[in-house]
């Protein structure tokens, strides 16, 4: 820890200790991990209504220059150059070795590129972005805004109240418009699995604007617990869990975020590592558990195969809302993956019996348009 | 005789000279949904101190302690099906072990009802 050991607030803090938000330090900042409700109740209103989500401890950035796609290509494996003004895509930093730095949402806006990143990998990323982009792009953080996500299946005719344009955008893609009267950067996008927005906002009206949208009955503040379940649910990797520096986007299950053309041209770090294990598989892929009965099994749970051997780790697990039941993601060797392929778990010394199956677990609901 | 208290939020109710154990109603408040209770095997014999059981919400997995020491003589296997009990019920339904106690003396350093009280306010 360094001159940043105090923790951070974002500009939503005030707002949520009005709801009565419980506070915890995450990622250097004071988040809410839950409100009143709890997280079982805040995961199944998201699921089947509308949840607000502060998610501003992430970062915000545009890169712009002459052409930041082709630019922020030499850092991650995606297709960024294929993108139209208005898209978006998912992709990752990766380092020499083909472990992955970050995960992060790069899109297109035509004249640049705005980039979020997680909230604990910030710092590093920007003084990434910085240093390998000097000379060809700038690097500009958006201290000044907060980042808000609405989700679930009443978010688009929530958020149409304030503007009917939000209700056609498809997911993954992004548009300004004034929401209530403020001027936003709103994509279609999210990490619940469910339809929904990410939405932008100025600091100074972000607190105004989050009351208005919690003003609809159908929308409750949810806090960072439920988010982590509703993500798991989804099927969707949190980074330093599931994804770290030591693991690569082939093992990962993120092949679909490497395009051909980029697999053809390589030109990203790690090109190496990736393109050898595209071509050979990898020796170990994470996979969806289901555990039998009904006790967690939590990240760094040791997997066993059938005779008792040690040969994986739980990354993220945890009890499931929708599904009344524990769920769990890991990393198996490649001849254990196929779904269906019995496991142990090793919980607190004693052996669970589970096995392996696709995710996600609780199906997506993405408005494709 | 009345309910007993520990700082870790266990509670212990004694019959003779067996000691019924659970969490209290402000540590399930603390613990949020409770999804799962791992309770300790009949016949074990724990120690006070020793892990009693393990109580696991959506969030996180929460060791609760054995308050006093003993052999473990019953659990409380509704709990499998239907661990919410824990929030319902905490200090009735949601009991986890009775246990044969060895030395009754260990009771004598845990709180009452209104030392508790005092203590968990203490800790708003």
């Amino acid at each position: 820890m360094n001159e940043s050991s105090q923790t951070k607030r974002t500009a939503l803090y005030d707002l949520h200790l009005e709801l009565g938000g419980k506070i915890v330090p995450f990622a250097g900042y004071d988040m809410p991990v839950q409100y009143p409700d709890g997280i079982m109740k805040e995961h199944l209103h998201t699921r089947e209504n509308a949840g607000l989500f502060d998610v501003s401890h992430m970062g915000q950035v545009v890169i712009s220059g002459a052409n930041p796609a082709t630019s922020i290509e030499k850092l991650v494996p995606g297709d960024i150059q294929s993108l139209k003004a208005g898209e978006m895509r998912y992709s990752f930093l990766t380092n020499e070795a083909g472990g992955i730095l970050d995960d992060l949402i790069i899109t297109q806006r035509g004249n640049d590129l705005f980039v979020v990143v997680n909230a604990g990998c910030k710092d590093q990323d920007i003084a990434l972005f910085k240093e390998k982009l000097a000379g060809e792009a700038e690097v500009i953080v958006l201290d000044d805004r907060a980042l808000v996500a609405i989700q679930g299946p009443k978010a688009a005719s929530v958020l149409a109240r304030y503007n009917p344009d939000v209700a056609t955008m498809p997911f993954m893609t992004y548009r300004e418009l004034e929401i209530a009267g403020v001027p936003c950067f709103v994509t279609r996008s999210g990490y619940t699995g469910e339809d929904g927005y990410e939405i932008s906002i100025p600091n100074d009206q972000a607190v105004s604007l989050c009351k208005q949208l919690l003003a609809g009955s159908e929308v409750a503040p949810i806090g960072l617990g439920a988010r982590d379940s509703l993500r798991l649910e989804a099927g969707l990797c949190l980074y330093g869990y599931d994804l770290n520096e030591n693991t690569t986007p082939v093992s990962a299950g993120l092949l679909w975020a490497i395009s051909k053309r980029r697999r053809e041209e390589g030109g990203f770090p790690g090109e190496k590592v990736i393109l050898e294990e595209i071509a050979n598989k990898p020796k170990m892929k994470r996979v969806g558990i289901l555990p039998e009965g009904r006790a967690p099994a939590r990240e760094h749970t040791e997997i066993a195969d059938m005779d008792g051997n040690i040969v994986g780790e739980v990354t993220s697990g945890g009890f499931a809302p929708t599904l009344q039941a524990p769920v769990a993601m890991g990393y198996v060797p490649l001849e254990l993956s196929k779904p269906d392929t019995p496991l142990q778990l090793m919980v607190r010394g004693k052996a669970r019996a589970a096995k392996v199956v696709k995710m996600p677990f609780v199906e997506q609901r993405y408005y494709r348009g | 005789m009345s309910i007993k208290y520990t700082k870790d939020h266990e509670w212990v109710t004694v019959e003779d000279d067996i000691a019924t154990v659970g969490v209290s109603v402000y540590a399930q408040e603390q613990l949020g949904d409770v999804v799962f209770v791992e309770v300790p095997e009949v016949g074990r014999t724990l120690d006070k101190g020793d892990e009693l059981a393990v109580v696991e919400s959506v969030k996180a997995a929460s060791e609760v302690y054995a308050p006093i020491g003993g052999e473990v003589l019953e659990v409380n296997n509704d709990l499998e099906d239907n661990p919410s009990q824990v929030n319902e019920d905490a200090q009735g339904s949601g009991w986890f072990a009775k246990v044969k106690i060895s030395d009754a003396s260990e009771l004598d350093d845990l709180m009452d009802e209104a030392a508790y009280k005092e203590y968990t306010e203490g800790l708003a």
